[in-house]
């Protein structure tokens, strides 16, 4: 299992285009992947799930990834959502 | 698991369906005390001088009986009294019946900023509408990762991988007439040491997402009729792809069983596999569920059936 905290600098926070581009990232893995806010966790690979979390910004995010890839997964996540958003 | 927390002013807001009836009359710097059980108080012991075992710490009832009993003591008595009760350091007071507290009870809580309010309630009424919300709230809560519908009026939590088809299940089985209760994260409450309550997440509730169509409102598109907030989640159905090197019930049997917050609940395993027409086997599902929970099991009966016609014909052997 990998996992690695981060914050949400975006002023828009995840909304849904940002959701969904996280989502099509995290489906390039073969590893499950959450996305964790609060104690609350959300499949990193469904939609409403991500959406769900209502990440505003200032938000601290834990990504998480336990399989196949879980490394590569995690950092190519982590690389999205501090480049776009 | 998630923890939730309750505060004094979430009394006086918002509390689902049930109304509290309630106002603050004073102590308005003690709002943001967080409230840590659903136990309550009765003060009146120690408003008659006893103070062992005084639960402080919890919500202090004032009833018919306590606000007669400190209407028909003399002032000086009163002060002494308040002196000492609120020496302690109390959660919040409520008068119930509408009892409106004396001045000098308003002005000690003020100062000492303990939160007092009334309510219209009778206390008995009071105390049990209080505790079925701070329960509520206590309740342990999980989210679940799954599709939670309602067929035939039983709760059917449908749970697999993503991309196996929950959602399109759902939205065939809405388009049955039956209603979809929460898509992709449905929180879990475990209300009673035998009841799950389902429900769905608020931003996202009564939206699912299909595969090349996005996301779709189904109250807007099926009506009101074809969704509900919450049920109770009475079977759980696994979908996974078809392996056929794995056996799959046959018989049915034995009942299996899925277990949520320590709660058995029903469980079946669905294979699915193109041409297999998923919506039609949960809606059986349901139903079965539904007679043997009017005590009616078919496989065990149809095995009963086998076993008194074999034993017929054995008889009719000799």
């Amino acid at each position: 299992m990998t996992e690695r905290k981060i914050t949400i600098t975006s002023d828009a926070g995840i909304h849904a285009r940002p959701a969904m581009m996280l989502v099509k990232e995290a489906m390039k893995y073969p590893c499950e992947i959450f996305l964790i806010k609060e104690h609350v966790e959300a499949n990193g690979k469904s939609i409403m799930s991500v959406l769900a979390l209502a990440i505003t910004k200032g938000s601290s995010l834990i990504i998480r990834a336990a399989g196949e890839k879980e490394q590569e997964a995690v950092n190519s996540l982590v690389g999205l959502i501090q480049k776009e958003f | 698991m998630k923890q939730n927390k309750l505060y004094i002013r979430d009394l006086l807001g918002k509390t689902g369906n049930i109304d509290l009836q309630i106002r603050l009359v004073s102590g308005e710097k003690g709002l943001n005390r967080e409230i840590t059980g659903s136990e309550m108080n009765r003060p009146g012991l120690a408003l008659a001088g006893f103070y062992d075992f005084f639960a402080f710490d919890r919500i202090q009832i004032f009833g018919l009986g306590e606000t007669a009993y400190l209407a028909q003591i003399s002032e000086e008595k009163k002060r002494e009294i308040y002196e000492q009760f609120f020496s302690y350091n109390l959660l919040c007071c409520v008068f119930t019946h509408g009892e409106e507290p004396d001045e000098r009870f308003i002005s000690i809580a003020g100062e000492k900023g303990v939160p007092v309010m009334v309510t219209r309630h009778k206390t008995t009424k009071f105390i049990t509408l209080l505790t079925h919300i701070i329960e509520e709230i206590f309740s342990p809560t999980v989210s679940l990762h799954g599709t939670l519908v309602e067929v035939y009026g039983i709760g059917v939590l449908l749970i697999g991988k993503s991309g196996v088809g929950k959602s399109e299940c759902a939205l065939e089985l809405v388009e049955r007439n039956h209603r979809l209760v929460a898509d992709d994260i449905v929180e879990v409450k475990k209300i009673d040491e035998s009841i799950l309550m389902g429900s769905g997440s608020e931003i996202i509730r009564h939206h699912l997402e299909i595969r090349g169509l996005g996301i779709i409102n189904v109250k807007d598109l099926y009506g009101i009729g074809a969704v509900r907030k919450r049920k109770r989640i009475e079977l759980v159905v696994l979908l996974e792809e078809w392996d056929s090197s794995k056996y799959y019930d046959r018989l049915g049997i034995d009942e299996k069983r899925h277990t949520i917050l320590d709660i058995d609940i029903p469980f079946v395993t669905v294979p699915v596999r193109p041409g297999r027409n998923i919506p039609i086997i949960i809606e059986s599902a349901a139903l079965n569920q539904r007679l043997k929970k009017m005590g009616v099991h078919s496989a065990q009966e149809l095995d009963a059936r086998i076993q008194d016609w074999m034993k017929s014909q054995e008889r009719s052997d000799d």
